[in-house]
């Protein structure tokens, strides 16, 4: 059902309401004016803040020396020579799997976060929501507050909001920029291009990705703001069909709340022996919602837990001299057991943060292992198609392929390539001399050779046969080996 | 966005969204005025502004002779140009060491020898494989440049020769002789071109007809067949006369194919490249064509 709330937004509950929708439904956007807040979470919102922000923006000018001829930038996407460098991780596109299990193991622990308290994500370490806290930390910086920001809109444009206005949007666009700038350093070295942007030197596509980034930052961090949590963000879906009755969410707890009146009429009742809620009905928690919800309507849709609204309720409960908590992390069982007078379980470890663990662990000792264990060459065989064999002056048969030995070490390497599997066979490797058996191929560091292999078969070789050939590299210091396997085929 | 809802004072007001309709009504049934998001409606005067510059910008408008410059000067062909220019400088180290290395020499040095086969492969997919085939596999008629029974000789130099002047191609440095047509020219019979077709046969292993005199055959190519094919039928390259001993046959090793090109002779063409590519495409090319595997 849709209600609009103190804002006018509407707001998504997800009780089991069963109201008939009136009116249109389309509610045309408005624009929130939350209040500051300050307190514990909002502590921990600025900490995470200065911390994935500081990530982000300086992470590309970290440098990891990984020796001459190599990038020595710390995290670093090599698009033209297709690499991906992370400290001491090298990603070869063949190796792309790594990445999809980090992807996993990132969902893993989002599903884990998820369990555990919630939409902590969202309020936390979304970049959606630390950007929005970044430019509505701007805004009230150049307009004022909430108080002021909401008089400047009824005065209309005057010399002061013009100049204010346009300041902010300054400032705006000025981290939007930033921002855009930020992502492309990951790209390319961030030094270099830092000096080819401040002297216009850089490619059109560092200019395009920045404006495009910046323009999205900007629209999506002054603007947008809560609209993408509720409307364009797939998360919330996913996480309400993912949640349980034990994640621990930002709660309004109503079995301390309810019945709610003001201050005055709440002491004169408890004077008079009557239930008083703790909930003096102040809209503070309202006041300083990012997304303009009210969490005494219980877990809803447009709450992205930030915790804010904990944080102002526990503000005014010091005020009145109430404990505060009665907006905290918690969950509607807990609730019900205070009515019923049961005291409060924290279920935190349960089979499904257990299993999400336990995910979360194999998987990450899977990769590690495989990371710590991977090879460093390796070696791949194309067949030549067209023509697959080709029958010689005496009518010995021939096969061609294209073998590509991969040294992902930084040092050049000298290997031995062998081919077996066919008894009697000649084999030739054009550009490198020898008959074999083994073959000296020297494959520079980070780089991958290509050999033009040519086996003929021994007159012997059977008719409309296809034989299995073995193509190795040995690493004659390391004692390493790769094998390829591919047929030889006869007419 | 909310004035786009402002109820007109002269239209109805519909009950149910409180949005005002246009005035126009159908059967009863009235449209309400919800106009245009305003960002759409901006994106798409911003889009007409675009088109108007654009128009100014590049060649747009058609006129008698040609089209409008467009004051950035922008043109498809120097475009074209400039990309062949700008691939030309990033192949430019590696382009100047192929052109001033030795032709025999190439094939020492991994990463040259990588370079002139790319170069090789791409030369040989626009000029090479319509007759050769896309992997130099041939066909009848146009020879398998993978096996190692060559016409004009199998060796780098002697490749490069090959593509650089052709054979029979009309360049006067170029491969020529054909064989003739005997039978056409009344020089053998039909049955004299049976028994030597035999015979040839004979001389890879093939098969050959019940009955056939083989002896015959033999004293019919010894004087006819010997001065160019030579005694033991090993070809000559000098003269591109085919190694008649081998299992590799140009046009076919079935008697009827033998038998016609002893009657009406061959004389394919291998056109000259020299002229047309440049010196480095074809030294490129030869290194391809010599390390497909049947070079010498």
């Amino acid at each position: 059902m849709t209600l609009p709330n103190a804002h006018g937004q509407p707001v998504l509950e997800t009780g089991g309401d069963d109201d008939v929708i009136e009116g249109p439904l389309y509610a045309p956007g408005k624009r929130l004016f939350p209040q500051a807040a300050h307190g514990r979470f909002r502590n921990i919102k600025w900490t995470i803040l200065v911390i994935t922000l500081g990530i982000y923006y300086g992470l590309p000018f970290l440098r990891w020396n990984r020796g001459p001829g190599e990038p020595s930038q710390a995290v670093l996407v090599d698009l033209a020579n297709r690499r991906f460098y992370f400290f001491f991780i090298e990603i070869w596109p063949q190796e792309l799997y790594y990445v999809a299990g980090l992807l996993i193991l990132a969902a893993m622990i989002l599903f884990l976060m998820n369990a555990v308290a919630g939409r902590v994500w969202c309020g936390y370490l979304c970049p959606q929501t630390v950007w929005t806290d970044l430019f509505y930390a701007v805004e009230r910086l150049v307009e004022g507050d909430a108080r002021r920001q909401h008089q400047r809109q009824a005065e209309g444009w005057t010399f002061s909001n013009i100049l204010h206005t346009g300041y902010k949007h300054i400032l705006w666009l000025m981290i939007a920029w930033w921002t855009g700038g930020a992502w492309v350093l990951y790209f390319a070295d961030a030094p270099t291009l830092v000096r080819e942007l401040a002297t216009f030197q850089a490619p059109a596509v560092a200019w395009f990705s920045i404006a495009i980034l910046a323009v999205l930052t900007y629209l999506l961090g002054g603007f947008m703001r809560e609209q993408v949590c509720i409307y364009m963000c797939p998360w919330p879906r996913i996480q309400a069909a993912l949640t349980d009755e034990d994640a621990l969410n930002v709660t309004y707890r109503y079995d301390r709340g309810e019945p709610r009146m003001s201050l005055k009429t709440g002491l004169a009742a408890r004077s008079h022996g009557q239930a008083a809620g703790d909930c003096i009905d102040c809209n503070q928690c309202v006041a300083v919602c990012p997304t303009g919800v009210d969490i005494r309507h219980g877990s809803q849709l447009g709450c992205v837990q930030c915790g804010l609204c904990i944080d102002a309720c526990d503000n005014v409960m010091a005020k009145i001299n109430r404990p505060h908590g009665l907006i905290a992390y918690d969950n509607e069982n807990n609730i019900k057991r205070r009515m019923a007078g049961e005291p409060a379980i924290y279920r935190i470890v349960r089979p499904r943060t257990i299993l999400y663990s336990v995910a979360i662990v194999l998987i990450g000792s899977v990769m590690l292992a495989r990371l710590v264990t991977r090879p460093t060459d390796g070696i791949t065989i194309a067949h030549d198609r067209n023509p697959l064999y080709v029958v010689d002056a005496n009518g010995s048969v021939r096969n061609a392929y294209t073998v590509q030995i991969v040294n992902e070490q930084d040092q050049p390497r000298e290997l031995n390539f062998s081919v077996e599997g066919l008894k009697g066979a000649q084999v030739q490797v054009i550009g490198v001399a020898g008959q074999g058996p083994l073959f000296p191929i020297e494959v520079n560091g980070d780089d991958t050779r290509d050999l033009r292999v040519i086996i003929t078969g021994p007159m012997s070789t059977p008719k409309h046969a296809s034989i299995k050939v073995t193509f190795s590299v040995t690493d004659p210091l390391r004692k390493t080996t790769m094998s390829a396997t591919d047929n030889f085929k006869t007419p | 966005m909310s004035t786009n809802n402002t109820p007109h004072a002269d239209h109805e007001v519909d009950s149910y969204t409180g949005v005002s309709t246009t005035g126009h009504s159908w059967d009863g049934i009235k449209e309400l005025n919800n106009p245009l998001p305003r960002w759409w409606l901006w994106t798409f005067y911003i889009t007409i502004v675009w088109a108007v510059g654009y128009c100014f910008a590049y060649p747009s408008i058609p006129l008698i002779n040609g089209a409008t410059t467009g004051f950035l000067g922008w043109h498809s062909r120097s475009a074209v140009v400039q990309s062949l220019t700008d691939l030309q400088k990033s192949r430019g180290a590696l382009m100047q060491k192929l052109a001033s290395t030795p032709l025999d020499q190439i094939e020492q040095q991994p990463e040259l020898l990588a370079f002139a086969r790319a170069a090789g492969a791409a030369a040989f997919a626009n000029n090479c494989a319509p007759c050769h085939g896309a992997g130099g596999q041939g066909s009848p008629g146009y020879p398998n440049l993978n096996a190692n029974r060559w016409l004009w000789g199998g060796k780098l130099d002697q490749i490069y020769q090959t593509i650089l002047h052709g054979a029979r191609s009309g360049d006067p440095k170029g491969h020529q002789g054909s064989m003739p047509d005997f039978g056409k020219a009344g020089i053998l019979t039909p049955p004299q071109i049976e028994q030597v077709a035999n015979y040839v046969r004979s001389l890879s292993g093939l098969k050959t007809e019940a009955g056939a005199d083989l002896g015959a055959g033999a004293k019919i190519f010894a004087d006819n067949c010997a001065p160019c094919h030579g005694k033991d039928a090993k070809g000559n390259i000098k003269i591109g006369s085919a190694n008649l001993t081998t299992k590799v046959w140009l046009y076919g090793s079935s008697l009827k194919t033998i038998e016609a090109g002893v009657t009406n002779g061959h004389g394919g063409v291998m056109p000259y490249w020299g002229g047309r590519l440049d010196n480095t495409t074809i030294k490129a090319l030869a290194v391809f064509v010599h390390t497909l595997g049947g070079g010498q």
